[in-house]
């Protein structure tokens, strides 16, 4: 018997998944903090959430739900043996990926421009639950565009491969990977985008 | 089987046959068995050096008043030593050592799924473990607040508290990818015939940890990722002043740390399971309920964080919920004391070593099981909350259960790895040491805590000095018994007696391979036709 004669696909999304789970908990412990400062402070909140900038939200939703249709599309075209093609779509990935955090980088500017950030002079002396909520969407939006670089590097990665032929229609298993990765990214997002800048 | 099979060791095996040879074909080798041992080595250090720590407490508390430390000292010192001996040695010390080295021989298979990404673990956890070695000698010196880094002192506090934090959240992603790794195996590469009913009991408690270090770990994570949030960025989440609540953090802390308990002692009872029944000759009681109760334990082990605070706050109706789901635990817990107990009536016992360990861990895991109900309900526990108590009932538990099997596991398993035993008898007399000189440390504390001696204190009324003398000699006698079993475990391991394939006569699949393991593990794939404790159809005696 020989080490790694034979891939197993199957193995290694089992595997992704596993690990999506776990990404998914690690956010999951702000949310929860969400849910209980929410509970305490309802109006606080719902005055904070005014606030934030929903063009840039709605914006970035919809950059981001873009972004994983061309990651999708991209492990489609690798099963369609067309690595050009998946070129291109991870390449429109990425590029989503970068407005998407150029977008955020206006904002968050704008945001500090107003006093708005953990510890400020503002919100020190504002309500506590003002204060509570823009700690929490720093840290959680941090946090998410930390995985937004992180997602956009490992696709970097794959796109890398795909064009050395590393990568191709027999064994695809990181792209695929790569991709769920990216809609693990996007689904996060899909949860903070509400809580954050619509329900409030 | 006889020693006499196989007098000499096999000319080939995982030790020499990989073609390479010196410290890269080991920090950089991807074979399970070689991962296991850089994990055990690993782990037994940092053991050896909390040891240390320990025993320097023990020193100080001997008599009251200053001993040998100063108070700071003292306050670093504990919180080392539960960070050491909790995140560098029994949290990852199961899974990377004896998970790496058993589990996938044990089902059949050539490696884990994953190989690379066990090494990565590896090295991740060896880069966590030296964040946290450097965050004890630059900044402000070592954490001072415990191993729980509760707020608002965690925040407040100047030592180097964010460092270490870090250097543990590195050590938890380590935790969380040979989780991963192992789930995926189990579920993956089982040889033809390995069904689920016929997976080794050792198995079925890793694949239970596995999954508690998966969903459970990412919350310590992103807790101690506040933790840093607060000192650096100075978010107030856990600030009252700012609107935050500190009962937040415990609760975010205890979400973890508690199902981190199981992942101490679920493959310590995985390790007892596989010890019983080859030392008894008679198949498992209860296999179906034994692997059962892991899961039973690892699921609702991940619902009774609150009973850590029964006094901090919280409202009488989450203490209620909280403290019936602790007693719900201790259904599960009991099922496998009973089968293990079951599976020993009139069953051929031979007292071994291995079996010495694993035969103290009933007893004294039972002691910590019982005396962890007393802490679970509320009434008892507010008497004895933060008291010494709860320090003796927490090693009876980690130490005398977790740790016993890591002890027992030592002895039934690394023989077939060196293909070399120890001697018998120094053993045994290691053993009673450790046995007697345990007991009298931690019942000792017990009994201080009932008096009302509260943990974490420097100094003491001289009403609790003879207990505490008392505990301090038996911990001499421990540290007696541990290096008495080390040397001559090690000894043995080296220049012992040759032993043959299956010295104890098991009927798990490690034991129908060469010893030592050659690098493939299994000349040609096994296929599975009997369950792991049927020792008349694997034929033997």
């Amino acid at each position: 018997m020989t080490h790694a004669v034979h891939k197993d696909h199957a193995g290694a999304k089992l595997g992704m998944w596993l690990f999506l789970f776990s990404e998914l908990l690690l956010f999951g412990g702000l949310f929860l903090l969400y849910a209980t400062y929410l509970a305490r402070y309802p109006h606080d909140f719902a005055r904070a959430g005014k606030g934030m900038h929903l063009v840039f939200g709605t914006l970035n939703t919809a950059i981001l739900i873009t972004s994983s249709l061309t990651a999708a599309m991209a492990v489609t075209a690798i099963q369609r043996n067309d690595p050009r093609k998946v070129l291109y779509l991870l390449g429109g990935t990425i590029l989503c990926a970068a407005i998407f955090l150029f977008n955020k980088y206006l904002e968050w500017s704008s945001e500090i421009g107003r006093g708005i950030y953990p510890n400020s002079p503002r919100l020190a002396a504002g309500p506590p639950g003002e204060s509570v909520f823009f700690s929490l969407y720093y840290l959680t939006v941090g946090l998410h565009g930390l995985h937004v670089l992180v997602g956009a590097s490992v696709l970097g990665v794959v796109a890398w491969r795909v064009k050395k032929g590393i990568i191709h229609a027999g064994d695809y298993a990181l792209l695929e990977n790569g991709s769920l990765y990216w809609h693990l990214v996007d689904i996060i997002w899909i949860f903070i985008f509400p809580l954050y800048y619509l329900l409030l | 089987m006889g020693t006499a099979d196989q007098p000499e060791t096999a000319a080939t095996s995982f030790w020499n046959d990989t073609g390479r040879s010196g410290i890269t074909s080991w920090i950089f080798s991807t074979d399970h068995k070689r991962i296991g041992f850089l994990y055990f080595y690993t782990v037994l250090g940092f053991f050896l050096i909390a040891v240390s720590l320990g025993v320097l407490l023990r020193i100080e508390l001997m008599a009251p008043g200053r001993t040998i430390m100063g108070p700071q000292t003292y306050n670093a010192m504990f919180t080392v030593h539960g960070v050491v001996m909790i995140f560098l040695f029994i949290i990852p010390g199961f899974p990377g050592a004896f998970g790496n080295l058993i589990m996938p021989i044990q089902i059949g298979a050539q490696d884990v799924a994953f190989p690379r990404l066990n090494l990565f673990s590896w090295w991740l956890y060896i880069t966590g473990a030296a964040i946290i070695i450097t965050s004890l000698f630059t900044g402000g010196g070592p954490p001072d607040t415990g191993w729980t880094f509760y707020v608002p002192f965690s925040e407040r506090t100047t030592t180097n508290v964010s460092l270490a934090v870090f250097g543990v959240f590195v050590v938890g992603f380590s935790s969380i990818l040979t989780g991963v790794n192992f789930v995926t195996t189990i579920h993956r590469l089982r040889a033809p015939g390995m069904t689920w009913g016929r997976l080794p009991l050792f198995v079925w408690s890793i694949y239970a940890t596995a999954w508690v270090q998966i969903l459970a770990t990412p919350i310590l994570g992103i807790t101690l990722a506040l933790i840093i949030a607060e000192r650096l960025l100075g978010a107030g989440l856990f600030d009252p002043a700012r609107g935050g609540d500190p009962l937040m953090y415990q609760h975010l802390f205890w979400i973890y740390s508690h199902p981190a308990v199981y992942i101490m002692i679920l493959p310590g009872m995985g390790v007892i399971s596989d010890v019983i029944p080859v030392f008894s000759r008679k198949p498992i009681f209860g296999y179906k309920m034994i692997a059962f109760s892991s899961l039973a334990i690892a699921g609702a082990g991940s619902l009774v964080w609150g009973h850590h605070m029964f006094t901090s706050g919280m409202s009488d109706t989450a203490i209620l919920v909280f403290s019936f789901l602790t007693f719900v635990v201790a259904i599960p817990s009991a099922i496998k004391v009973f089968n293990w107990v079951s599976t020993m009536y009139r069953g051929s016992i031979s007292l071994e070593a291995p079996m010495l360990f694993a035969l103290s861990f009933l007893i004294l895991f039972s002691i910590g099981g019982l005396t962890g109900l007393i802490l679970g309900a509320a009434a008892t526990d507010i008497h004895v909350h933060d008291t010494q108590f709860v320090v003796g009932h927490f090693h009876y538990v980690i130490f005398g259960g977790a740790g016993f099997a890591f002890f027992s596991a030592m002895h039934y398993w690394l023989p077939k790895f060196y293909g070399r035993r120890y001697a018998e008898k120094p053993a045994i007399v290691a053993w009673a040491l450790l046995f007697i000189g345990f007991n009298i440390t931690y019942f000792s504390m017990m009994v201080l805590g009932m008096k009302g001696m509260p943990r974490r204190y420097y100094d003491y009324l001289p009403e609790f000095t003879a207990l505490n003398l008392t505990s301090t000699i038996g911990s001499w006698i421990m540290v007696c018994g541990l290096m008495l079993m080390l040397v001559n475990l090690f000894r043995g391991l080296l220049k012992g007696e040759p032993i043959g394939s299956n010295p104890w006569g098991g009927a798990t699949l490690e034991w129908s391979i060469p010893t030592p393991p050659p690098t493939e593990n299994f000349v040609e794939e096994p296929i599975v036709t009997h369950g792991p404790y049927d020792f008349s159809r694997s034929g033997i005696p």
